[in-house]
């Protein structure tokens, strides 16, 4: 699929519904440079939500679907939980999975699309909870890491199982009480980019989406390691608001307070050699495409 | 078993699907009506009769038609445009698939999650799916059989749809203009539509058009 492609037929144009129309008009598709600054600008990617008022995921998708390098290329593949109910009002192509499976299904449709597509890029990215990445679907999150399939793992990190009402997690905190867990939490929290890094992953980021610059360059490196190296893994913080007792306004605090020095979500990242040589290399181009970009626009105006 | 009929509901809050009690899918060639297989013809002028008798028929393109995915799709557009003029019949969009929260426009779209609201809203009393993939068509037709008094037909792209009371199947821009002539046939008969009154909404990128400008 293409920007071209995303077309409305001209006969029937004028009944469609205004999003379908802005979103031919002024989405970001086809702008390789497009990033979470386009996000008020543009058309976003994402609908309504049905999240709770103030979820930290909310504005975690946004900053993702804004921060894709290629939306028209990409298929998302999600799991059960609330990032699910977030998926039928996104406009990129996406694949609910059985809960867990989601590495596994993943794992299919990027060598299918290789072999449909051989001259297209085509990204897939799994966006999970904590419960479907660590949990029950650690065999298919490690199955994909060890054989190096390249493809983006997002992991949602809301340290319990919100959709379900608050259940102990792996990714909980020591020592957590929540609502289905109230025995408190017996051993420590998971070390999921760890794990990541010894079972393959040429770039693993672990952060909040308190910054949005953060995040998108965190997705942008990560989808483009998994095109040219092999399987990259993002963890990010999106604390369930509902389940540890916060208010909508205070999700925020919380991201910023458990990344300074000494909290869980202090930013981390781990590249193999191989990935970061492509990083600089990427980094390179963009500044020059972008310098060169500007100067034809300069030259225009002079 | 004798033959289950798909007729317009209120059927139940939950209707059986139309497979489960043993209607079958018509072959190339073919129609149903109301779950009973009938020579295509058949169908395009029972279609064109349904069309003609109602006060508020519509019809419902989905996704296959609405998005240009190549020129033919732009022509089956246009043909799905010269019916609702030629009938005439209202034109409802299914966009696509999402469920709208919080709120859905019925007057000016339908979604199966809940294609009830758009009905009971319009006073649908008959509407014909053009472009909707299957398994979201066999969803919002079984709502539609459950909860409101709409006579439902299908042309759809591959096998048919038992869960409609008339479907064909094998759509293709050659069918659309059959439908035209069917209507076309019956009105030379002297056959008149019974559909009230009513202009097409147009919707621009800031909302409604207000027609009564023009
Ligand atoms: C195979 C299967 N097992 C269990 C469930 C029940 N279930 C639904 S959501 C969920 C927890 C989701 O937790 P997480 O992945 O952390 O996502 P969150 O809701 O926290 O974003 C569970 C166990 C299911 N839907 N499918
Ligand atoms: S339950 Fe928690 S994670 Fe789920 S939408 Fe509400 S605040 Fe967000
Ligand atoms: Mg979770």
């Amino acid at each position: 699929m293409s920007k071209e492609k995303i077309q409305i037929c001209e006969d029937l144009a004028d009944v469609m519904p205004p999003e379908y129309q802005e979103l031919v008009a002024t989405a970001t598709y086809g702008n390789q440079d497009r990033g979470w600054k386009d996000i008020g600008s543009s058309k976003e990617l994402i609908e309504q939500h049905s999240l709770c008022a103030g979820c930290p995921e909310s504005i975690a998708f946004r900053y993702i679907l804004a921060s894709l390098p290629a939306p028209e290329d990409t298929v998302f593949v999600g799991s059960t939980g609330c990032t699910s109910l977030v998926f039928p009002h996104v406009a990129v192509h996406n694949i609910h999975s059985l809960f867990g499976n989601q590495n596994a299904i993943a794992s299919g449709l990027k060598r299918t699309l290789k072999s449909r597509f051989p001259d297209v890029e085509k990204d897939v990215v799994v966006l999970a909870g904590d419960g479907a990445t660590v949990d029950i679907g650690l065999d298919m999150t490690m199955q994909s890491w060890f054989r190096l399939e390249k493809f983006t793992t997002i992991c949602f990190d809301n340290e319990l199982y919100a959709n379900t009402g608050g259940q102990e997690s792996g990714l909980m905190q020591k020592g957590f009480v929540a609502k289905m867990a109230p025995k408190g939490k017996n051993f420590e929290k998971v070390r999921l980019a760890e794990i990541a890094r010894e079972a393959g992953c040429a770039y693993v980021a672990v952060l909040t989406v308190s910054k949005p610059n953060r995040v998108e360059q965190a997705i942008k490196n990560a989808i483009y390691v998994a095109r040219e190296v092999g399987p990259s893994f993002v963890q990010l913080y999106t604390p369930c608001i509902l389940e540890i007792g916060k208010q909508s306004m205070e999700g925020l605090d919380e991201m910023k307070d458990s990344e300074t020095i000494g909290g869980r979500f202090v930013q981390k990242e781990y590249i193999t050699d191989e990935a970061q040589k492509l990083l600089d290399s990427i980094k390179e181009e963009t500044k020059a495409r972008k310098k060169a970009a500007k100067e034809a626009k300069k030259s225009v105006n002079a | 078993m004798s033959q289950y009929q798909v007729l317009p509901g209120p059927e139940a809050f939950l209707p059986p699907a139309a497979a489960s009690m043993g209607n079958v899918l018509p072959d190339p060639g073919e129609a149903h009506i109301e779950g009973r297989i009938v020579p295509e013809d058949e169908a395009y002028e029972v279609f064109a009769r349904k069309v003609l008798g109602a006060k508020v028929p519509t019809i419902f393109p989905g996704p296959l038609v609405l998005w240009k995915w190549n020129d033919h799709v732009a022509e089956k557009a246009k043909a799905i445009r010269e019916l609702a003029n030629e009938a005439p019949m209202r034109i409802i969009p299914m966009a696509d698939y999402r469920p709208k929260y919080p709120k859905i426009e019925a007057a000016v779209e339908i979604n199966p999650n809940h294609p009830n609201l758009t009905i009971w809203h319009n006073k649908i009393d008959v509407c014909i799916f053009i472009g909707v993939h299957c398994h979201q068509a066999n969803l919002s037709l079984k709502i539609i059989r459950g909860g409101t008094n709409c006579y439902t037909m299908a042309m759809c792209a591959m096998a048919g749809h038992e869960d409609a009371c008339l479907s064909f199947r094998d759509a293709d821009l050659g069918k659309i203009r059959k439908l035209i002539d069917a209507v076309k046939k019956l009105k030379s008969e002297g056959v008149e539509s019974q559909a009230i009154p009513f202009k097409q909404f147009k919707l621009s990128r800031a909302g409604l058009v207000d027609q009564s400008a023009n």
